[in-house]
């Protein structure tokens, strides 16, 4: 009702159309991005020195089939046109076919990326909900014993190499306590029974009612994701403390203590959400490097990521392979940075403008 | 002033652990203060607005209040638990700070941090603190209440936000308000604006005031009495009309430092300080 007025009196456009025109600038900025992306990759499958036809037709081929498959690919054409094509394949989701699996390499992502991407949510998950009130409750009780052990903590889960942890950890929770399940997604028997709608199986043995399927899935996973959890949460915890001693300090604190607010609305109500507007980036960030895939972890707990994905592939020169990988990490990279920009701006109301 | 003393404050001590060992901002100040006007003026450091905060229990962390006598309405403010002070804080003694940008929640609308503060002392549904919010915003001379509400401080100007602090600092109506530097962040032409505002609400209510800054005149002009403060110490305390008559060496050493247009000076005298003011001892 008095919209357009206030807008008019602080001179800014009214919610709608700077709403829109926020969406609009981040589209824009997020298809900038993808053709910068698709560009550099592009590239580096033409520098490598393996040669692509060979790749596909074996080293003993004929010349005959060698020139067929060669005109094929289209690399006698400008190498412009080839990037077009290229660009045009993969706005389709073709990004030709794996020479290692020989599927096209679509079908391998969406095979490979749902375990990351269960993997790196859950690790992500606990990071923040132990880690950020460590942080907060070690910057409240700055210089006190519970302050040094959160730093020790998270000092141990930032220095501490993954692999040796994983390996320690199924040594303990495997091996000798048999808590948890051991390396893979899930039990051999369960395999494969639930694959639709999303390929994450947790959520799809849910969808389906599974449960014995999903609890059975949880024990494979909640070890890696322990692990990386822990490295998020070595992370997020400093980083909390950090801000928190920061907020703790600003004027505005000294002014809710004096209207008489009690130190946990103190400490969550004023401090906390100015923090929360910085660690959104952080979060976002230990995110978005989570799902690039963790090649140790994966690679220790015989987890079928994608970053054993990509890294099999490079050691084949694989080439379809990596660059269908790597942008779809991109993407992820670009779609979590959006969104955490979209979530700041919602946090914050001064970077709403 | 014939009314009762609402605070009473005997041999007042602040002294801070730093790395560079103890550091004493308070050193034994005493004074009272009933339903009147009291400055404090000082330079930076002498002590006056560690003063303020000592009565309040809200020193920074690495800081240590002592005092013979503390009482605040029959209240020993020297060892009342936190939530005595939670009471206190706010509702009886409350605090206008220096500078609004710093000391409102960026990321809290205006009205929210005022109804806040009305609801932690009263229990009262977010609908009416709304609504007594709203109208503490029109007390505060803030015309179109409703949309100012619904700002975020770097939404406001300094003079507003100020206006904002003091509906906020005053809205659980307090008996005693303390104003540090009430003024100083604010432009010359708004500082006038708030003093008035603050003298209203403060003559209204017949509550006391703690003016505390670093100009003479202001305090003179403002209050009734008025305490000049140094090195944490009290030099002297005076009836504010009588500040020109001031006898201590201090006082007037900065009353000469005053340019004034009546009397223009060549050059206005430096100020000499006596280690001895110092002294434990009067």
């Amino acid at each position: 009702m008095t919209d357009t007025n206030s807008a008019a009196a602080t001179g800014k456009l009214p919610a709608a159309p700077r709403a829109l025109r926020a969406t609009a600038s981040a589209l824009v900025s997020l298809a900038l991005t993808f053709i910068g992306l698709t560009a550099i990759t592009f590239v580096i499958g033409r520098v490598m020195p393996a040669d692509p036809v060979l790749a596909v037709v074996g080293d003993r081929a004929s010349e005959e089939a060698y020139q067929r498959v060669f005109l094929e690919m289209g690399l006698d054409r400008p190498i412009w046109e080839q990037y077009l094509t290229y660009l045009g394949q993969i706005l389709t989701g073709d990004f030709g076919t794996s020479i290692m699996t020989t599927r096209p390499v679509t079908e391998d992502i969406l095979r490979f990326f749902p375990a990351t991407l269960e993997l790196a949510t859950l690790a992500t998950l606990i990071g923040c909900v132990i880690g950020i009130p460590l942080g907060v409750w070690a910057a409240v009780n700055q210089g006190r014993w519970i302050d040094h052990c959160a730093r020790v903590l998270g000092l141990a889960g930032y220095s501490a190499p993954v692999f040796w942890l994983g390996m320690l950890g199924l040594l303990i929770f495997y091996g000798n306590l048999g808590w948890v399940a051991g390396p893979g997604r899930i039990d051999i028997y369960y395999d494969g029974l639930v694959e639709d709608p999303t390929g994450v199986i947790l959520f799809d043995a849910a969808w389906h009612g599974e449960w014995e399927i999903f609890w059975n899935a949880f024990s494979h996973l909640i070890l890696p994701a322990g692990v990386l959890g822990l490295y998020a949460l070595a992370y997020i915890a400093r980083m909390t403390r950090s801000f928190m001693l920061d907020q703790l300090g600003q004027e505005y604190v000294l002014a809710a203590r004096i209207k008489g607010a009690s130190e946990f609305s103190v400490i969550w109500r004023h401090a906390f959400r100015n923090v929360l507007v910085q660690l959104i980036t952080i979060i976002g960030l230990t995110y978005a490097s989570l799902l690039e895939g963790s090649v140790l972890t994966e690679t220790v707990f015989a987890w079928p990521g994608i970053g054993q994905y990509i890294t099999t592939s490079l050691f084949n020169a694989d080439m379809n392979a990596v660059l269908g990988g790597t942008v779809v990490v991109g993407i992820c990279f670009v779609g979590i940075n959006m969104l955490s920009d979209l979530l700041y701006r919602f946090a914050d109301p001064r970077a709403r403008t | 002033m014939t009314e009762a003393r609402l605070l009473e404050v005997e041999d007042l001590r602040v002294t801070f652990r730093t790395p560079h060992g103890p550091v004493e901002a308070v050193r034994g100040v005493s004074f009272s203060l009933g339903r009147e006007r009291l400055g404090i003026v000082g330079e930076s450091g002498s002590g006056k607005s560690q003063t303020g905060r000592a009565l309040l229990r809200l020193s920074a962390r690495n800081g240590r209040v002592s005092a013979k006598k503390m009482v605040f309405d029959g209240i020993d403010l020297t060892n009342a638990s936190e939530r005595t002070m939670r009471r206190i804080r706010g509702a009886r003694i409350s605090m206008i700070m220096q500078d609004p940008r710093y000391s409102l929640n960026p990321v809290v609308k205006v009205g929210d941090q005022i109804a806040e503060a009305y609801r932690i002392h009263t229990g009262a549904s977010a609908r009416k603190a709304r609504d007594r919010a709203m109208e503490m915003l029109e007390t505060v001379r803030i015309r179109e209440a409703g949309k100012v509400y619904d700002l975020y401080p770097h939404q406001v100007s300094g003079g507003m936000g100020q206006r904002v602090m003091i509906a906020m600092m005053l809205i659980p109506e307090p008996d005693v308000l303390i104003a540090d530097e009430p003024t100083s962040a604010l432009d010359v032409t708004v500082q006038m604006q708030v003093l008035a505002l603050l003298d209203d609400m403060v003559r209204e209510r017949g509550m006391g005031l703690v003016l505390i800054s670093h100009d003479l005149n202001l305090v003179a002009s403002f209050c009734d009495r008025v305490m000049v403060m140094y090195g944490g110490r009290v030099m002297e305390v005076l009836e504010a009309g009588r500040l020109h008559e001031a006898q201590h060496p201090y006082t007037r050493g900065l009353l000469n430092c005053l340019p004034s247009l009546e009397h223009p000076q060549h050059m206005l005298p430096v100020l000499t300080r006596d280690a001895g003011w110092l002294e434990e001892a009067r």
